[in-house]
């Protein structure tokens, strides 16, 4: 099946090998860094965590988003998502390859990568999350190869496969929950220690994911005889309106506590993302353009006359992935450690060689997810014809 | 030659299964003898109390930082934010700062504390560590194995106390005088004070302490807190100290007479 | 066969290609096992030459895990005699130069052995 990503026009191959290009300087970039070590990153003994954890952070979110497809199309039998669920699950997998991949350069041992198996710490979140991404993404290969395979013979798929889909559900919520407590179970992190930062992971990802995957479908629609359809993507973009307007009132709760119970400990953590503290304030323009892409998108969503139009679908869906990238991507993780545990404001900015891997590796997601729509988009227009 | 799946998954599966016999063979055809020295300090709890009226680095002393820091060959990494310490000063209010009032004097305000890994009796570095590259002894001790660790960086992240540094860069350009024999570090690992575990283990006391002493300040006391006998419960019993962050949990064992 | 004469050749320069190595080492008359320095002080290992040859690793793993996980410090040779279990104190201190010693065998058969990047700090040899 994969041979159908051979062969394309001149634009997609044109995307192929920008994409290469993408992946190998990531991958030469991280030679040199794991050649001398990750002080080629902005991170400090303050900040130990910055671009490649966050990234992290946000994709398991997008790879979690499949749930929003999966739930209702195999559980709910709504059949408008009947051709969305292959385009959500093949996003559900380029995305859990990116975490792996992610946390894979983060680290400052990466030969040593076994002990996490050959020692199980099980009081280790970290253990737990690297179980739960792995089995996800045995379990979206091994759903999406076997539902695809059936769709293309014709055949209802295997009776195995609908416990399978059902184990699949709760596991989505658990990648991102599991990945949430890496953060709210730390006495260390004020600013992480809040029970609200699952349900806000959650709430994000099932409003970045989908935003998403309405991209793409549009995307797909316009290159290929694969069209999701108008209710389907129109039914997206109600999911996404309800879990943006979710998430920003989580961000609302979560500023009423701290500023409201004005615990310096607290206050000064959002002070510094929003403000600036001790006259730094790297990522303060960055939340406010957040916060204003929020809004937008917001109006764009809520308004059913605006969400149903494509031009302002687009605009808002593009919105809320940006948006939600600051928050979680940049936001979210470096204030956990600003200021330090002594009251230090070190800041965090990722440099160029970070910035090359990261692209390295969102070209390999993409390379990766440009093969697996191909290949969709073949069959399902040799079933058409 | 045709050969049935069920048969190759057989050959295969016994294939695998011998080949993990090796390593059973050769733990079971030698075991290694070991033991612990004969001097070794033993101690039923590890603790160190810092006797700020005494410590002397408001007149710029570094005795102990520098004791530590050569002794384990510690690098003075050029760039700030790849600095790695052991045992260092901060300012009274960063360390305390629920011990400063509106009415506090600037000079206790700025006054510098010593501060390390304060081996905690519920260590949350300890808790998060994916494989027990960090783990606590049963003498209190919060230990380091600097084999084990992949630099994932997260006991940096779990320790409310700042103690750990990371090498981000290869640490051997950057040692300072003449290396001693205690093993240096690699990139990529984490490190911190092991209330020189090395050194209790043959029998002699922490570097930093010995320093102090050797000065004639003697701020720093270390001992055995389990001993209701030993010099540092004494001090614990004779004095209201401070830990640091104790409303976290974590039951930190570096006091502070302050 | 069909095309024998190409897929012969093809077969030929493979198996060319991949021994390689062997024949650019033997060329340079590197074919043989390396010269090893040997300590000039001690006559006798903490075991025997060939235990050593067989299990320097493991003994060396054992030692690390008793070292620095149990806080021990003596080993128990096979002759009962005890030494301090530290590869920069007891190995190093007759194996003075990992380079002369550790290193040639470890190149020759292309075994990589980091130990060096922490447990030498100091110049010797």
């Amino acid at each position: 099946m994969l041979d159908k990503a051979l062969t394309g026009t001149h634009r997609y191959w044109t995307l192929i090998v920008s994409l290469l290009v993408l992946v190998v300087t990531g991958l030469v970039t991280y030679l040199h860094q794991f050649d001398v070590g990750l002080g080629i990153t902005g991170l400090s003994r303050d900040v130990a965590w910055g671009l490649y954890i966050s990234q992290f952070t946000f994709l398991v979110g997008v790879a979690a988003s499949a749930v929003m497809v999966v739930l209702p199309y195999y559980v709910h039998h709504y059949k408008a998502f009947g051709r969305l669920a292959i385009l959500g699950e093949f996003l559900s997998i380029a995305a859990v390859l990116m975490c792996l991949l992610f946390v894979f350069v983060d680290m400052g041992q990466p030969r040593r990568v076994m002990n996490v198996l050959l020692h199980p710490s099980p009081r280790s979140v970290m253990f737990w999350d690297l179980l739960a991404l792995n089995g996800y993404l045995v379990l979206n290969v091994v759903i999406s190869r076997a539902t695809f395979r059936a769709e293309r013979a014709g055949m209802p798929p295997p009776r195995w496969l609908k416990p399978v889909v059902y184990l699949s559900i709760p596991w989505a919520i658990s990648i991102h929950t599991v990945t949430a407590f890496l953060y709210s179970g730390l006495s260390a992190r004020p600013f992480w220690l809040t029970a609200i930062l699952a349900p806000r992971f959650l709430a994000s990802a099932f409003a970045s994911g989908p935003a998403l995957l309405i991209l793409l479908a549009l995307v797909v629609r316009r290159t290929s005889k694969l069209d999701p359809g108008d209710e389907a993507i129109g039914k997206l973009g109600e999911i996404v309106a309800y879990a943006m307007a979710a998430n920003v009132f989580f961000v609302a709760l979560e500023l009423f506590t701290a500023l409201y119970s004005d615990i310096p400990e607290h206050v000064e953590h959002f002070t510094y993302l929003y403000r600036g503290l001790h006259g730094r304030a790297a990522l303060a323009p960055w939340m406010s353009v957040s916060l204003g892409l929020a809004i937008l998108s917001l109006v764009l969503l809520l308004v059913p006359r605006l969400r149903r139009r494509e031009p302002f679908l687009v605009l808002a869906s593009l919105a809320v992935v940006g948006s939600l990238w600051i928050d979680k991507g940049l936001g979210m993780v470096v204030t956990g450690f600003v200021p330090s545990p002594l009251g230090h404001v070190t800041e965090y900015w990722p440099t160029g060689l970070e910035a090359l891997i990261a692209l390295g590796i969102y070209g390999l997601g993409g390379l990766v997810l440009t093969v697996l729509y191909k290949v969709a988009v073949e069959v399902r227009e040799e079933m058409e014809a | 030659m045709t050969m049935r799946r069920r048969s190759f998954l057989r050959i295969a599966g016994l294939g695998l299964a011998g080949a993990c016999g090796v390593p059973v063979a050769r733990a079971l055809s030698g075991a290694v003898r070991t033991e612990p020295a004969p001097t070794a300090l033993a101690g039923k709890r590890w603790a160190m109390v810092v006797d700020e009226r005494k410590c002397l680095t408001k007149e710029g002393c570094r005795a102990c930082i520098q004791a530590c820091h050569r002794g384990h060959n510690v690098p003075a990494m050029r760039d700030p934010r790849h600095e790695v310490k052991w045992i260092w000063k901060e300012r009274f209010d960063d360390v305390f700062p629920d011990q400063v009032t509106p009415y506090l004097a600037a000079e206790v305000k700025e006054r510098a504390t010593m501060v390390l890994c304060n081996h905690c009796d519920n260590p949350p570095c300890v808790r998060v560590c994916p494989t027990q590259a960090t783990w606590k002894r049963p003498d209190g001790i919060v230990m380091m194995d600097e084999h084990r660790c992949i630099g994932c960086r997260y006991c940096i992240t779990g320790c409310p106390y700042g103690a750990r540094s990371f090498n981000f860069e290869d640490p051997r350009p950057s040692l300072v005088g003449e290396p001693t024999d205690y093993p240096g570090r690699s990139k990529g690992v984490v490190e911190k004070c092991t209330f020189c575990s090395e050194r209790l283990a043959v029998g002699k006391r922490p570097l930093c302490v010995e320093a102090c002493e050797a000065i004639g300040c003697g701020a720093l006391a270390f001992g055995d807190v389990g001993d209701p006998g030993s010099a540092v419960r004494a001090l614990l019993r004779d004095h209201t100290v401070a830990r640091r962050k104790p409303q976290l949990g974590t039951s930190p064992h570096v006091f502070y007479i302050l | 066969m069909h095309d024998a004469g190409k897929v012969l050749l093809g077969l030929g320069v493979f198996a060319a290609l991949v021994t390689a190595p062997i024949w650019y080492a033997v060329g340079r008359g590197k074919g043989g096992p390396p010269e090893l320095e040997k300590p000039r002080d001690a006559k006798q290992c903490i075991e025997p030459t060939s235990t050593m040859r067989a299990r320097h690793m493991e003994l060396l793993d054992a030692w690390r895990d008793a070292v620095v996980r149990r806080g021990e410090k003596v080993y128990v040779a096979g002759d009962g005699k005890h030494h301090d279990m530290s590869l920069t104190g007891t190995c190093l201190g007759c194996h003075t130069d990992p380079k002369k010693f550790c290193i040639r065998c470890h190149e020759y058969a292309g075994v990589e052995a980091f130990c060096w990047d922490c447990h030498q700090q100091r110049k010797r040899g």
